[in-house]
């Protein structure tokens, strides 16, 4: 039996890889730019790298960093999550309330986990279920979660708590920020979660082809749905987290939060396309913005300049990724 | 091969099979037998009926009517899960498979191996895919070069023998191929049309939709023609010429 040998030409000579190149070169782009800002910043302002700053800079970015994670998901399946920064408000004058009302801080955090929930698994039902665009559900949702929070909580901050409530925003274990802490470990499991498990893999079919997915046998409402809950539990999560920081559940909240964590996510190399990116590129995509945002701060330049600059390298940053991905 | 047909039960038999899309009846009682080791051709004009006839073999629509027998064994299929799950593989038109993702992942979606990881969790075991893959188009002898590149990076015959190799490794007893040359240079389609032989030799049945009459005279055992949703005729592809199968499609004379 002579079978047939099916090869292209260019491809023949190619070296066996056990390394897929392009996906880490796609985050090389991003990466050095990091490196290469942070040198920098640390040239022309030596306070840039006091530990305290570090962590400074960290616990900024712990916040929408949750929200990465969680859109690191939705984008992988091809989708999107402009609603974040609203669920996030809604999510904290929940938790909020529940704490005035009484219910503690354990109450104040399942409050609002649970109005995060709430929220992704009804867009993610209407996306799955009812076909309408990600895109249109949730620019709904970022208008209907912040209507929501300004009419729950009156327009109003909800402010002044104790101690043992805003110590999960605000207090350190041992030199490290509790934000910082928690959203290590979130991002850990995101990572396992998407490289290593079988769920992990299929939101990776779902978004390169997801008739594919459909027709081996994926359940793919019920994977669409939950990467909606997923960037739920965590806008509910950072919503707690947010309040606990600024001792105050604000309801103008997390505004415009949405392009700040998609930018991260996207400098860090997932494709809007779906399929392609993840957990790695993320912290990286997140931590430019950050960085960023110190260091200009640290050497005084003016808030308005800064949104240029970081508006000019988050064109670089994906600019670079193709220049690179087109050289392999 | 057919010789067979006589003396071996059916790998399959449709019997009667109807479906409707509104007021379109789109297959109109269609009885069907596949041996093992046969090469069916399944011809039509557009519109005839041969991919809604397919997906209900392969669990996509439900039948409004009749009956599919898979070894002598009624069977009912509510997805393409179902259908997987009782070795009907089918590959599609446009190959199903997922560009991002390479080989390994490909073959194995939806039943991955998995792996303990500290112990506690499981975790998706890629080598293991990796290997396996690569075994099994070993086994089909084909090559190539990079299996773990993603998809997209592999020319149409690559990816068309990851799809049939994906069949392969998970014992089909059915191959169902949906336009397999379609989207393929000439070359390429060679190698498609040797591939669907080397099933042969392995005693799969394969049904090959075409509407290319070369593909078909060139591979299978016999015809099955289809016509306004209806049998339009079956000819053993030794005793027939392709004027006769061009006149069933296109309705001469309706003997079945």
């Amino acid at each position: 039996m002579s079978g047939p040998n099916i090869s292209d030409n260019a491809q023949v000579a190619a070296p066996r890889r056990s390394f897929n190149w392009t996906a880490y070169a796609s985050q090389f782009g991003a990466f050095g730019v990091l490196i290469i800002i942070c040198i920098i910043f640390a040239v022309m302002e030596p306070a840039f790298i006091t530990s305290i700053n570090i962590f400074n800079v960290l616990r900024q970015v712990s916040i929408y960093g949750l929200l990465a994670l969680g859109m690191t998901f939705v984008i992988l399946t091809a989708g999107i999550d402009l609603s974040v920064g609203s669920l996030l408000a809604l999510a904290g004058v929940a938790g909020a309330a529940a704490f005035k009302s009484g219910f503690g801080v354990a109450g104040a955090i399942a409050a609002a986990v649970i109005v995060g929930l709430l929220g992704g698994l009804l867009q993610g039902l209407a996306i799955s279920k009812l076909k309408v665009p990600a895109f249109i559900v949730t620019l709904g949702g970022l208008s209907a979660f912040r209507g929501m929070a300004l009419v729950f909580a009156k327009g109003q901050p909800i402010s002044s708590f104790p101690p043992e409530y805003t110590r999960f925003g605000q207090g350190l274990i041992g030199p490290v920020p509790i934000p910082v802490i928690i959203f290590a470990v979130f991002a850990l499991l995101a990572f396992i979660v998407l490289r290593y498990t079988r769920y992990g893999r299929y939101i990776y079919a779902v978004g390169g082809n997801m008739e594919a997915a459909r027709l081996s046998g994926l359940k793919v409402d019920a994977i669409i749905t939950s990467v909606y809950l997923i960037i739920g539990f965590f806008a509910g999560l950072s919503g707690f987290l947010l309040s606990s920081r600024l001792n105050s559940a604000e309801v103008i909240a997390g505004m415009g939060y949405e392009l700040t964590v998609i930018a991260g996510v996207v400098i860090g190399g997932t494709s809007l396309f779906g399929g392609e990116g993840g957990i790695f590129g993320t912290l990286v995509g997140v931590l430019l913005i950050g960085v960023l945002n110190n260091g200009l701060t640290l050497m005084n330049v003016s808030p308005y300049y800064q949104q240029v600059i970081i508006g000019l390298i988050i064109v670089l940053a994906v600019y670079l990724d193709q220049l690179i991905k087109r050289r392999q | 091969m057919n010789q067979a047909a006589n003396q071996h039960k059916p790998a399959l038999r449709v019997e009667n099979l109807t479906k409707r899309f509104g007021g379109l009846v789109a297959v109109d009682n269609v009885s069907l037998e596949v041996y093992p080791g046969e090469v069916v051709g399944l011809l039509g004009d557009n519109g005839a009926g041969k991919s809604t006839l397919i997906k209900m073999i392969s669990g996509v629509h439900r039948p409004d009517g009749g009956h599919i027998y898979l070894e002598d064994r009624e069977i009912t299929l509510a997805s393409p899960q179902d259908a997987r799950s009782l070795g009907i593989e089918t590959i599609y038109q446009d190959l199903a498979l997922c560009e991002n993702l390479d080989a390994g992942v490909n073959i194995f979606l939806g039943r991955e191996p998995m792996k303990p990881m500290f112990g506690v969790f499981k975790q998706v075991d890629r080598k293991h895919m990796l290997e396996e893959s690569e075994k099994v188009l070993d086994r089909l002898d084909i090559h190539i070069p990079g299996l773990n590149r993603p998809i997209r990076e592999m020319s149409g015959g690559q990816r068309q023998a990851v799809a049939i190799a994906r069949a392969v490794y998970w014992n089909a007893q059915l191959v169902i191929m949906d336009e397999p040359t379609a989207a393929l240079g000439v070359p390429e389609q060679r190698k498609v049309l040797e591939l669907v032989r080397t099933l042969r030799e392995h005693e799969v049945p394969v049904i090959i939709i075409s509407h290319n009459l070369q593909d078909v005279f060139a591979v299978a055992d016999r015809a099955v023609v289809m016509r306004r949703g209806h049998l339009a005729g079956e000819r053993m592809i030794k005793d027939t010429t392709s004027d006769e199968i061009v006149s069933l499609m296109i309705g001469g004379d309706p003997i079945a």
